[in-house]
């Protein structure tokens, strides 16, 4: 299976050993034929047409509004369409602090997305509460809240980053497999099941 | 000022008054409410703009200091009341009924202090959910997560609010009042969406589609910078101030470095003043910018923000090209600029100065003159001036209610007294004055680049200044001019290279309590015009 993404070379993305590892174990497992075309089609599909959640709490969110301006153009990728509503997004950008008051919010938006969704952690801030993660009032790093898929650091990160961290997990939708066990499922699963929430069914 | 300060020796022979430049005067508590009444409303004084309720620990006693400017005779004053109780429970006299914002401030105070004031009728928290342990700007607050965890439950929610009043017998006593009417349908706005520009939280009260009341519920980017700052050296607060209001960038990082500089005794050279301040005005116009851009998106017109994102992209690159970031700049330090301008700045700086006014003329020809603009803008959200000065609404959402309330013309620092410009007042008051206030504004910040960026001085860009800075004892406050707003800065020291004290007044806080009073009655899809008229940035507010 080979991964190509959209108008940026291979040789770009080849420092992702991770993406590196997962694409040689299913080439390894191997796939069936019908199943295995199916899902090429399906992941072409989802691939390059990712809407994201608008969610910003801080400066990394004006960024976001950057990149979808002229200027920088996520629609030439298909992640133009950014959703007010958590149900109808596919990925979560998380653009900023995640403060404690936000936490329980911030996870409800998450658990509201539709199944199979995506977050990442966009700059410092998210990924291990940045400059402010000695504070009273912050949480340190979204990971311990959220499955995250990709991070992105920078503070805040610019705008070619945050499109470099998009293709990424378009690139990471792209190895998905639906028919033939989905290997992103049942990490979340695992997730879910180490981080329980008392009222609510995983 | 001697003359106004004398006057309050004469009525009130307890207050003890001291400061040269901006004097302070200590009061006991029972006092401070007539003294306050006095400082209001006496001919000579009228200190009618509450700038700020500064919260203190000075370990031994709790009190407040608050800042009061008058908008008459542009005069600042300091009162400094001590906190009457022990530590359990610490109480002074609210003056919520001299000044509107003073509830919402009171508030910030007891979130941060837990001092409690008397007659302020809603005695929340403001940032903190009410079950948070401790009071996080006291000295001896115990920062074990343990006590505060991170969950993921949604927080206890209270339809109550807590009213302290003083008994007969000497007692407080504490009564609860609900926030909203038993039959009243309040619908929840925020804190996830898409026109509350920000993670804001409305509780809106309404009567079939008319408004009825709001709730205000901040805190959801309440980070502490306030109390990580006392933990860091005079040079490391400063990145701080990039992230409050990241559109004043500039403007926030000269206001404390000129505090800081004004503490140590420190002369910056005229070139570095001359760079801060064209940095300081072209954030002010990729503010705008955005603000229209963001604004008219609110209402519908996305093709404006294509149109404004290119002018601020402009600025962007042209500020990339100095400071190596297009946000969060950490440009300005202690003694002068980072580093020097970019070979091709004047250049690129006239390059945008040109294209300026024919991009400005495109926006009044796209969206001012629109039909479904102005029926949607003009008259609504009417606030008075003496409203906007009771709720402390400063910056261009002031001035389009007609009050000269540019920090820039009333505390003049820097090299703004040597410029000519003009302070854009409106006076209609509404939506529409508060958006056609910004665009003006453009024109002026454009007019103040004009003269100075062929007039630049030569010289050092930022004199040496010692690593380990240590200032003196004592306390500063000073008000500039953010994009937003009156920027407030109060530093206290205690000799060491950290401060004691760094309260952050930010303008933002009022713009978003004044939403309540000017909404009520107006229908729910004018709360999006109204509230993106005001151009509050969340975590400016939160902090």
């Amino acid at each position: 299976m080979e991964v190509t993404t959209k108008s940026m070379p291979y040789e770009a993305f080849k420092d992702n050993e991770y993406i590196e590892s997962l694409v040689k174990e299913l080439q390894e497992s191997g796939t069936n034929v019908i199943v295995g075309s199916l899902d090429k089609l399906i992941n072409w599909g989802r691939s390059n047409s990712i809407w994201p959640l608008t969610f910003a709490t801080s400066c990394c969110g004006i960024e976001f509004v950057s990149l979808g301006a002229a200027r920088f153009d996520m629609a030439r990728f298909g992640w133009e369409v950014a959703r007010s509503s958590p149900r109808q997004a596919d990925f979560m950008m998380v653009a900023g602090t995640i403060v404690n008051r936000m936490v329980p919010v911030f996870r409800r938006l998450y658990d509201q997305l539709a199944e199979p969704k995506y977050v990442i952690a966009c700059g410092s801030c998210a990924i291990s509460g940045g400059p402010f993660r000695k504070s009273y009032h912050v949480a340190k790093g979204i990971e311990d809240i959220v499955p995250v898929d990709v991070f992105v650091p920078g503070c805040p990160p610019r705008p070619e980053a945050m499109i470099y961290g998009i293709m990424q997990l378009s690139r990471k939708i792209k190895v998905e497999r639906f028919f033939g066990g989905v290997n992103r499922k049942q990490k979340q699963e695992e997730f879910l099941a180490a981080h329980p929430v008392p009222g609510v069914n995983d | 000022m001697a003359y106004s300060t004398d006057k309050i020796t004469k009525l009130f022979p307890q207050a003890t008054i001291e400061g040269d430049n901006i004097p302070v005067v200590t009061i006991a508590n029972a006092q401070w409410h007539d003294l306050a009444k006095t400082l209001r409303d006496d001919a000579d004084l009228k200190m009618d703009y509450l700038v700020t309720i500064v919260g203190m620990d000075w370990t031994t006693n709790l009190g407040c200091i608050y800042y009061l400017m008058s908008t008459t005779y542009d005069k600042i004053i300091g009162v400094k009341v001590l906190a009457e109780g022990d530590r359990e429970q610490p109480y002074i006299q609210s003056v919520a009924d001299l000044w509107a914002v003073a509830t919402l401030y009171e508030r910030e105070v007891y979130d941060f202090f837990g001092i409690i004031f008397i007659d302020n009728p809603d005695m929340r928290r403001l940032f903190l959910s009410i079950d948070w342990k401790g009071y996080p700007l006291r000295k001896d607050y115990d920062e074990d997560p343990a006590l505060n965890p991170i969950s993921t439950e949604s927080e206890r929610q209270s339809d109550f609010t807590d009213v302290y009043v003083m008994g007969a017998d000497g007692k407080i006593q504490k009564k609860e009042e609900r926030i909203f009417g038993k039959d009243e349908f309040v619908v929840n706005i925020g804190p996830q969406h898409p026109a509350t520009h920000g993670v804001l939280r409305f509780r809106t009260s309404v009567d079939g589609e008319t408004i009825k009341k709001i709730d205000v519920y901040m805190g959801y980017i309440h980070r502490g910078v306030e109390k990580l700052c006392e933990s860091l050296m005079y040079p490391q607060t400063l990145h701080y101030m990039d992230r409050l209001d990241y559109f004043s960038a500039h403007n926030y990082h000269h206001a404390l470095c000129m505090l800081i500089e004004k503490a140590a005794g420190i002369e910056i050279s005229r070139r570095a003043q001359a760079i801060r301040v064209l940095m300081d005005e072209l954030s002010r116009i990729a503010s705008h910018c955005l603000f229209i851009g963001t604004y008219c998106m609110d209402l519908g017109a996305t093709t404006m923000l294509f149109y404004t994102l290119r002018v601020r992209e402009q600025i962007l690159d042209i500020m990339e090209k100095t400071c190596g970031a297009r946000m969060t700049f950490n440009y300005d330090c202690i003694g002068g600029v980072m580093q020097d301008l970019a070979p091709d700045f004047v250049e690129d700086v006239k390059a945008l100065l040109a294209t300026l006014p024919t991009n400005l003329k495109e926006y009044d020809e796209i969206f001012t003159g629109n039909v479904i603009a102005r029926n949607r803008l003009e008259g609504v959200g009417y606030l008075s001036r003496e409203d906007a000065i009771s709720y402390a609404v400063t910056g261009p959402s002031g001035r389009a209610s007609g009050w000269a309330c540019d920090m820039r013309k009333l505390q003049p620092y820097s090299i703004y007294p040597e410029l000519d410009f003009e302070e854009v007042i409106a006076t209609e008051g509404d939506s529409m004055a508060r958006y056609k206030c910004r665009l003006k504004e453009i024109e002026q910040s454009a007019k103040i680049i004009e003269q100075l960026i062929d007039n630049i001085p030569d010289g050092e860009y930022c004199v040496k200044v010692p690593k380990m800075l240590k200032l003196p004892v004592g306390s500063w406050f000073q008000v500039t001019e953010g994009c937003r707003g009156a920027f407030g800065l109060y530093l206290e020291s205690d000799g060491s290279t950290k401060p004691y004290r760094l309260k952050i007044a930010p303008p933002c806080l009022p713009l978003a309590a004044v939403v309540d009073p000017i909404t009520r009655g107006t229908k729910i899809a004018d709360l999006i015009t109204i509230g993106g008229s005001m151009d509050y940035i969340v975590p400016d507010i939160d902090r």
